[in-house]
């Protein structure tokens, strides 16, 4: 099943300035969502696997759109997400199914490498609900500068036969960490945890 | 003349296939670029706030710049366009009018020249408020097919002591327009407004 795409958002953030404290280079993450049609919207469907084939579709096309907003090799990102947003007549199983099982192969390879879990979430709701991007180090989960989350939404969608999936990729941690914890410049990134 | 501190840049893109209809041949794109800064004259009543007018300028061709790059890099590309600005709790919708001469004058710049005058919207709310920015024609303002909106914010601006500055741009009519009224071929473009 090829995803029916209605349309394209993506979003830029470059912090210069946090709590009056320089920000130096600038922090920068980039998301990109779809906003598609939902096949399986108001019946139940047992078999999701159109909406797997989707998810790998968008894997490479959403990648690839984040990391040309932000403006970096691929290679280059630090961190990263993604999310889901089922509009009302959709089910949870359906985000589930689009951003699960296919998604990350194809989004890993656009950055070159990813040993990390990437973080997700997920939500029902109407027209410019609010997705909260979870971010987290690329190849190693446990770095706490990395942990972050983005917020990507748009007025018109998800209308209830849609679901608007998100990818987010950054350049650097949060503007000024200072909790402590494992550092980016100390892990191994083998086994995706640290 | 007080500094301009950029806390942070947003960019937002929009590309719309269909809205329903037959998806377009070429798809309508718009974008919005917001900066987030410090309010000069948040926290008590200014009488004369014209300078920060002229210390805006550099922002506003900055931003519309960047705004052409995020379309594509052709300023022939663009058809629409639009201002508007959120000022923080400790502010006043004063403030936000000191946008309209930097922010027309970037895009005017940027554009070589554009007729029209720059529709906008301003008020005075919280972070994560939105604000539809009105978008019509760049060089005739009565062209039905051009006029538009588009929804833009940052989650977590304005505080109550910044302003959020927005410039909006698109390629093109609304992706199914169908509405009549004077046509974007048929405009003189002398006046600005047909």
């Amino acid at each position: 099943m090829k995803a029916k795409i209605r349309k394209i958002a993506t979003f830029v953030e470059e912090t210069l300035i946090e709590q009056g404290q320089n920000v130096s280079p600038p922090t920068r993450r980039a998301a990109a969502v779809a906003v598609i049609e939902n096949p399986f919207a108001g019946r139940y469907q047992e078999d999701l696997s159109g909406l797997v084939d989707v998810g790998e579709e968008l894997g490479q096309l959403l990648a690839e759109r984040a990391v040309a907003a932000l403006g970096i090799p691929g290679e280059k990102v630090e961190s990263y997400g993604k999310a889901a947003a089922v509009g009302e007549d959709g089910e949870l199983e359906h985000a589930a199914a689009v951003l699960h099982p296919k998604l990350g192969a194809p989004f890993r390879k656009v950055l070159g490498k990813g040993a990390a879990l990437i973080p997700s979430s997920k939500k029902r709701g109407g027209l410019g609900v609010s997705l909260d991007v979870p971010l987290g180090h690329k190849d190693a989960a446990f770095v706490r500068s990395h942990f972050d989350g983005m917020e990507v939404r748009i007025n018109d969608a998800p209308r209830a036969n849609e679901i608007m999936v998100a990818v987010a990729v950054t350049s650097s941690g949060r503007p000024l960490p200072r909790v402590g914890g494992l550092k980016a410049s100390e892990i191994k990134g083998e086994d995706g945890l640290r | 003349m007080p500094e301009v501190k950029i806390r942070k840049f947003m960019t937002a893109v929009e590309e719309i296939f269909h809205e329903g209809g037959q998806p377009a041949a070429k798809p309508h794109r718009r974008a919005a670029v917001l900066a987030v800064i410090e309010n000069p004259y948040s926290g008590c009543f200014v009488e004369n706030i014209q300078p920060f007018m002229e210390d805006l300028k550099p922002l506003g061709l900055k931003m519309a710049r960047k705004l052409v790059e995020a379309l594509g890099g052709d300023a022939k590309a663009i058809e629409g366009y639009g201002k508007g600005a959120i000022v923080g709790e400790a502010g006043e919708s004063e403030h936000a009018a000191l946008w309209h001469a930097p922010g027309g004058y970037g895009m005017r710049e940027t554009l070589g020249g554009a007729k029209a005058i720059v529709p906008s919207s301003k008020k005075v709310a919280g972070p994560g408020a939105r604000l539809d920015v009105p978008i019509t024609h760049i060089n005739a303002s009565y062209v039905r097919s051009h006029f538009d909106a588009m929804e833009v914010g940052v989650a977590d601006a304005p505080r109550a002591d910044e302003i959020v500055l927005a410039l909006v741009m698109t390629t093109g009519a609304r992706i199914h327009a169908r509405s009549g009224g004077l046509a974007a071929k048929d405009i003189k473009g002398e006046d600005g407004l047909r």
